[in-house]
């Protein structure tokens, strides 16, 4: 943890071993000591250094829906707002279960885009016309059902180029 | 938040940013509103069963259903829900006893 960032920042070798963590958190610290040629007491102190630094947030099960036998429907929400009411829609979004990601973006115009799932169409319908198309300040909302993924995946760490 | 509002929507999750909360503002709304809306709406039952349900409207609701039982599309539709609302509307609106 050489270069600086706040109190800690990351070397190669943080980095290398955060690219590991995302392939599969349950590595253990030999394993990974394995793959980058470092003693496994090495790994250990880095990771419990980037834990308590706040670089690692938490580690986590990604649940295959599909085979649990969850129906679930996957869409993407862009609502466009009256910018005084943009902060307060996107917070009461944050809210609920239902949506998994929001933020606001800025294209043409700001707007809200959000990830939301359902158990099916009638529920997503429902979930937008009871919840949020009521919120003091959409003005309008399109919404797009994930009809198949092509890729999913989280943002990966990579070394740093020479 | 108008809660008994009728808030129009094109398809699944899209909402076209007009509501109605009475039934002068939903026949304001027929008027102009994307046709796309008022079939989306009908066939899915939306208007028949806020009429009965929010409003309390049950003749005007039989009316609707009578709509989408013919399977009346397009501005055959548009025109044909104006004049079943705005016909229920003037008789609402007309005193009981005549001056």
């Amino acid at each position: 943890m050489k270069s600086k960032s706040q109190d800690v920042s990351l070397d190669d070798l943080d980095r290398q071993i955060l690219r590991l963590l995302q392939e599969d958190a349950k590595q253990t610290y030999g394993e990974i000591g394995n793959k980058l040629n470092v003693a496994h007491s090495t790994v250990y102190d880095r990771i419990q250094k980037m834990e308590q630094a706040g670089f690692i947030t938490k580690y986590e099960a990604i649940v295959d829906t599909e085979k649990m036998g969850v129906p679930l429907i996957t869409a993407h929400m862009t609502i466009t707002t009256d910018p005084k009411e943009t902060e307060n829609i996107a917070n009461k979004m944050a809210k609920y279960s239902q949506v998994l990601e929001v933020a606001t973006s800025f294209s043409e115009e700001l707007v809200i885009t959000a990830k939301v799932v359902a158990k099916d169409q009638a529920e997503l319908h429902s979930f937008v016309a009871r919840l949020i198309a009521p919120l003091p300040g959409v003005l309008r909302i399109r919404t797009a059902i994930v009809t198949r993924k092509f890729k999913e995946e989280r943002f990966g760490i990579r070394p740093r180029k020479e | 938040m108008r809660d008994e509002a009728f808030y129009f929507f094109t398809s699944i999750g899209n909402y076209t940013g007009h509501s109605a909360a009475s039934l002068d503002e939903f026949l304001l709304r027929i008027k102009d509103i994307d046709v796309k809306s008022l079939e989306f709406h009908l066939f899915r039952e939306d208007f028949e069963k806020w009429i009965a349900q929010t409003l309390g409207d049950a003749l005007l609701s039989d009316d609707i259903r009578s709509l989408r039982i013919q399977k009346v599309t397009g501005n055959a539709l548009r025109d044909r829900l104006y004049l079943v609302v705005s016909r229920r509307l003037k008789e609402l609106k007309r005193p009981l006893v005549a001056r």
